[in-house]
């Protein structure tokens, strides 16, 4: 083991959480945007809205998030059309690339989440919230909502662990955060298990707070019997 | 357009399903060997000593905590070290250098493991208690308790677990790529970089992973049902 390795890479490395966080978080926002959208879409009844919705967590769940970051970065920038648009100038940059290829994953897979926690809202108070007068917008955002909220959250606070693992994968286009710091201090120190043990632990003291943070979300909100 | 997916020299088409066979192969191996870890830690994480419990907790928390990226850095740079290291335990002193296959399978089959684990668990959990008891009774221990009467039980109720482990796993191997293993992801790249037609050969892979994920569905279903038989299906209850 060499300790002073260790230690100096330690701070090389923290040098990378911003980038892993900012990433995590901006991915998770949009991506949390994209999954209530895609799972009202799932669940409005209309085959229209609900085959296309299907089809994109299909297409995410079954292929990997590597092979998407490469359409997304390397793909995409084939077409001249692509390159003349406007939106070149994001697609352009592997950061946004990043960002945009972790927010339709997360969107994917959250949206199965919060699908289970719609569909896990009894039909009673649905039905309470009609008799009570309350309209389709406003039983949505006071009753369905709060109580998804609550029986997602667990499987919530997983699909964010699973997001700060996923981000770094952006490491293989380029951008240099956790994962990608450490790799260089691989290939230039060759002392993979020292720096695995450096990166490591900071990967685990992240997810370590995600999974505290969640929890006493949980114990805040305390849970609802759906039915 | 489809030119470039002719077999022989001329196009990809035959190099691609090659390494869609690649895939396939280094997916199976690893979840075997997911498999295998997960049958010994889930049994240290049911038995009653200590030190065996804290070892498999552990193995749990840092894989299902770091990032699979990582791991693979790990294993791809310091894989040959240790095992030449063990090799000079016994005596051995030459220089080993294990192939990305063997890499890749160690790998992923670590990470899948970690899954595999917490799955077997759930399942031995899940049998009943009175199964334990009754072959104790009759006078079975070791295999003839384990083997023949608690094993067909747990492979039944784990076989849902093991086809979502088959997909992570399956996609999982993807991140070997870097390390150099031809399968669909590599192959992909290198087509994409000779041809300059990175959209074309994305689509390809992309299509490659979800008829293998199809394909492995339609036969986790049909085991499923095979193995179920005799019980309440899930319709009917």
């Amino acid at each position: 083991m060499r300790f002073e390795l260790m230690y100096e890479s330690f701070f090389k490395i923290i040098e990378g959480i911003p980038l892993t966080l900012q990433v995590v978080s901006i991915s998770t926002v949009l991506g949390l945007a994209l999954a209530i959208i895609v799972a009202l879409m799932r669940i409005s009844g209309k085959k229209s809205m609900s085959i296309p919705a299907y089809y994109l967590v299909y297409l995410i769940r079954g292929t990997p998030l590597l092979l998407q970051l490469y359409f997304v970065y390397y793909g995409l920038g084939q077409f001249s059309f692509i390159r003349e648009s406007i939106l070149w100038p994001i697609l352009k940059e592997p950061y946004w690339c990043g960002i945009i290829t972790l927010t339709i994953s997360t969107g994917a897979y959250s949206s199965e989440i919060i699908r289970g926690g719609i569909l896990s809202v009894s039909k009673n108070f649905i039905e309470a919230s009609g008799a009570l007068g309350l309209n389709k917008i406003k039983t949505f955002l006071l009753i369905t909502l709060p109580i998804t909220v609550r029986q997602a959250l667990p499987a919530y606070g997983n699909e964010l662990i699973l997001m700060v693992k996923a981000s770094s994968l952006i490491s293989i286009i380029t951008l240099m955060e956790i994962t990608g710091i450490a790799r260089t201090i691989i290939s230039k120190t060759y002392a993979p298990v020292e720096i695995f043990l450096v990166a490591g632990s900071i990967y685990l003291i992240i997810n370590f707070i995600i999974v505290l943070a969640v929890g006493l979300a949980e114990r805040k909100l305390g849970t609802v019997k759906a039915n | 357009m489809f030119e470039v997916f002719s077999f022989g020299s001329s196009g990809w088409g035959d190099e691609m399903l090659m390494g869609a066979l690649m895939t396939v192969l280094v997916s199976a191996s690893s979840l075997l060997l997911g498999i295998l870890i997960g049958i010994i830690f889930a049994a240290c994480k049911l038995s009653n000593i200590f030190i065996l419990k804290i070892v498999a907790n552990t193995y749990t928390t840092i894989i299902r905590g770091i990032p699979e990226l990582l791991v693979i850095y790990l294993l791809f740079f310091g894989g040959s070290g240790a095992v030449m290291y063990i090799a000079k335990i016994f005596g051995y002193d030459g220089y080993i250098e294990l192939n990305a296959f063997t890499i890749g399978t160690i790998a992923v089959g670590s990470i899948s493991g970690a899954y595999s684990t917490e799955v077997i668990r759930g399942a031995v959990n899940s049998v009943h208690k009175g199964q334990f008891e009754a072959g104790k009774t009759l006078g079975l221990n070791g295999y003839g308790l384990y083997g023949r009467v608690i094993f067909p039980q747990v492979a039944r109720i784990a076989l849902p677990g093991i086809g979502n482990v088959w997909q992570i796993t399956l996609k999982d191997t993807a991140l070997i790529s870097v390390t150099g293993l031809v399968e669909i992801m590599r192959q992909s790249r290198i087509a994409a970089g000779s041809t300059h037609e990175p959209f074309i050969f994305y689509t390809a892979a992309i299509i490659l992973y979800l008829v293998i994920t199809r394909l492995s569905n339609i036969l986790f279903d049909k085991a499923e049902n095979t193995y179920s038989k005799g019980f309440v299906s899930k319709g009917a209850l």
